[in-house]
């Protein structure tokens, strides 16, 4: 996934020379995660900005110069660390625009590894997710496959909303074949992952991962379950999620950010609003646990969704079989 | 003295330098002046003798050129004698456009205080009564393609860019006609036509602005392969702000850089209630550019024509790709914080120290002792921008208010971000989108 982001990203900035990253290490060492390895070399270290650390600066600096006429990437080392830049990302990145009665545009894509590691610690295993879905102004995507993760990168680079772009710190060696012709995905849809008819599953991200292996159990016990992507964090893509839930009229959200105030929160509350009546049943939301991630082992298992939670929730959700 | 050892806090020996006027040059391969600075002769301005002797530096064609100009500042009349007009520091157009700007910024700012206690206009209104001469000295030197960011004391940086004094004061009447849509307030004055990037209420959180404009720029000129003019950005600031981790990071990054960007604290020493003696270890901002190499400057703000010569300066370093610079501005406000704000812990005394150094005034003075204006000139401006400010009161009153409709209009520059609805279209196809009424 890493090299599809990087041909994503790549691409783009051929296409476009106003488009450049900044962050940490993106230059010389090219990306912690290799995301911009070589791209210092064949684009030229103002286009490949290897900045000091000072997040909440360098975020805002990329906004001032998205509102000059740059379209820069700034690339969080881990999302975690975009905590400092709340500052500029709530205020300027997202509110801007409005403040300004519509004269600035901030096309930014704030992008980086974020979620639950393995055995990272607590400061490196965050969820910004949850904590920037109420900024008003801002996009938000998660990808989950090399595929998506290509489409969604040249996708955010084009679009003129600041976008912020969620990657997994696990999913970086995903490998799958795509095409070789241009393509990008469409930021505000979700992904149809497996259709079904007896409950439909949303999640994003890593737990998609977690879905589809507790998907095999399901189907081996006489489920059919409905798994989509939501792949947009927000906006949420109410028709997709819609006509999935007319469909089986069970809900269940399995995601890694935490419970309280997270993406399934929203969610939750969204598809009741809209979908009410087509509900035969309460939403199950599975999320992480609300804890620091633990460094140990075991513990840190137990902190996120696992696969055989996800079939229990199922089975109790549409009864057993 | 008496005024500041009013203060309820032991003031350290550096209060002396604050009555007396000093403009000097410091900084990277400077060794000689900046040295000079620090000796105590030179902090109570007598002996200010930066000219004196060329410093040794290395390339320091623009720190000589910086040398003499402070030379010339220091030895302007202060004491209303008159000069050769081979030595007069502007010429008649010029000293017109500058009295003209600090009328403006004040006249426009008495109004909007008359305003806010009429009613007109609502919530945290800072006024720049007194430090005119900052806003009027750098930006009156800008072009239009250059840019300005500012904090929530921006009208006058508005003002003095360009923006129109009916578009500022519709945006503070909250009306559809103001620069912002009434969506900014007083606190975000913004101008895409003018080059102004904010208005911004956090401290600090204006200065990365600014320096991203400079980034690009440097980009364009690296990348793009421009030519012409590189366009620069001034960022405005306080007291207050020069404490703030965004500051030092910046400071840091734009001389790393050497980005076109101009870094100036309007230190007019209280931040709300909080005397800069009292939250400032080493009070002497200017000296911590050095610290990461900047060419750093002190200068009298309440004197238009010390903070142009400066301004020049800093200005032509930036165009040229020299990078940075950091200038301390000596200035004060004439009324509280805000219009909130009692200003009760300032001493009397403190405020009529700088009363009595009012920068039109002064300003005023210069003009007319050396002949450069008359009386009757100068008349006829005020009056100009009587009618320019009573004319803006009208144009607000009589605006409209922002429609309903209004309200989701802006919040994405694509309105594809507000997602797709339950019927799978895109929410803003729908048609009660833009009346306001549709769900989201």
């Amino acid at each position: 996934m890493f090299e599809a982001l990087r041909e994503g990203l790549g691409e783009e900035m051929e296409r476009d020379p106003n488009v450049c990253v900044i962050g940490e290490d993106v230059g010389d060492y090219g990306g912690s995660y290799k995301v911009t390895k070589g791209f210092s070399e064949k684009f030229g270290s103002w286009r490949v900005l290897d900045t000091p650390i000072a997040e909440n600066s360098f975020t805002g600096m990329a906004i001032g110069a998205a509102m000059t006429g740059l379209r820069p990437v700034v690339e969080g080392m881990n999302m975690g660390f975009l905590l400092l830049a709340y500052n500029q990302i709530a205020n300027n990145c997202g509110m801007l625009h409005y403040t300004s009665g519509g004269q600035f545009t901030i096309p930014v894509v704030i992008r980086g590894p974020g979620g639950v590691g393995r055995q990272l610690g607590a400061e490196h295993s965050q969820r910004l997710e949850s904590y920037f879905q109420s900024v008003p102004g801002l996009q938000m995507v998660a990808c989950s496959t090399p595929y998506n993760a290509k489409g969604l990168m040249k996708a955010a680079i084009r679009c003129e909303n600041p976008v912020i772009l969620y990657e997994h710190v696990l999913l970086y060696n995903l490998k799958e074949k795509i095409p070789d012709e241009e393509y990008t995905c469409c930021l505000e849809e979700a992904e149809m992952v497996r259709p079904g008819t007896d409950i439909t599953i949303l999640t994003y991200s890593r737990m998609r991962y977690h879905v589809t292996q507790a998907a095999k159990t399901l189907v081996d016990r006489g489920y059919d379950p409905e798994i989509i992507d939501i792949r947009s964090l927000k906006p949420f893509d109410m028709y997709t999620i819609g006509e999935s839930v007319k469909k089986t009229h069970r809900v269940l959200i399995v995601e890694e950010c935490m419970r309280t105030g997270g993406i399934g929160a929203s969610l939750r509350s969204a598809i009741m609003e809209s979908f009410w009546d087509e509900l035969d049943g309460p939403i199950g939301c599975l999320s992480s646990q609300d804890v620091p991630t633990p460094y140990s082992g075991p513990l840190e298992e137990l902190t996120v969704v696992q696969p055989h939670q996800i079939v229990t929730a199922v089975e109790n959700l549409c009864g057993k079989k | 003295m008496a005024a500041l050892s009013s203060l309820r806090v032991a003031v350290p020996q550096l209060d002396s330098r604050r009555t007396l006027p000093c403009s000097h040059f410091g900084g990277a391969g400077c060794e000689k002046a900046f040295f000079r600075c620090q000796s105590s002769k030179l902090l109570l301005g007598a002996g200010c003798v930066a000219g004196e002797k060329a410093p040794r530096v290395a390339g320091g064609g623009n720190v000589r050129a910086a040398v003499s100009a402070s030379k010339a500042v220091t030895e302007k009349p202060n004491s209303g004698s008159k000069s050769d007009k081979a030595d007069l520091l502007v010429t008649k157009d010029e000293g017109l456009e500058l009295y003209e700007d600090m009328v403006l910024g004040r006249s426009f700012e008495d109004m909007c205080a008359q305003m806010y206690y009429r009613g007109k206009m609502f919530g945290f209104v800072h006024l720049y009564n007194g430090q005119e001469a900052v806003s009027t000295g750098f930006i009156k030197l800008l072009k239009q393609t250059d840019f300005v960011t500012s904090t929530y004391r921006d009208h006058v940086h508005a003002l003095s860019k360009g923006v129109p004094a009916r578009q500022v004061m519709a945006e503070l009447f909250g009306k559809s006609t103001g620069c912002c849509r009434g969506q900014g307030g007083s606190m975000h004055m913004f101008s895409a036509e003018h080059g102004l990037l904010g208005g911004f209420a956090f401290i600090g959180e204006g200065i990365p602005v600014a320096v991203g404009a400079a980034f690009t720029s440097k980009y364009k000129r690296e990348v793009l392969k421009e030519e012409g003019d590189m366009p620069v950005s001034i960022a405005f600031f306080g007291d207050g702000t020069a404490n703030n981790g965004q500051f030092f990071e910046c400071l840091n990054m734009a001389q790393l850089w050497k980005l076109p960007v101009i870094f100036v604290v309007e230190n007019n020493l209280w931040a709300i209630g909080m005397s800069h003696y009292r939250s400032t270890s080493d009070p002497e901002i200017w000296k911590k550019g050095p610290a990461f190499g900047m060419a750093s400057a002190h200068v009298d703000g309440m004197d238009v024509l010390k903070v142009r010569e400066v301004a020049k300066e800093a200005v032509e370093r930036a165009r040229r790709g020299d990078g940075p610079t950091l200038i301390e501005c000596e200035t004060y406000r004439f009324r509280g914080h805000s219009l909130a704000d009692p200003d009760e812990l300032r001493a009397p005394a403190e405020k009529a120290h700088y009363a009595a150094r009012d920068p039109i005034v002064a300003l005023k003075k210069y003009l007319l002792d050396n002949e450069i204006a008359t009386e009757a000139e100068l008349k006829s401006i005020e009056k100009k921008i009587d009618e320019v400010v009573e004319d803006a009161v009208e144009f607000a009153d009589a605006s409209p208010l922002p429609g309903r409709s209004q309200l989701l209009e802006n919040v994405f520059a694509d309105p594809k971000g507000f997602g797709i609805g339950p019927d799978g279209r895109y929410r803003c196809e729908d048609p009660g989108f833009t009346a306001g009424t549709a769900q989201v």
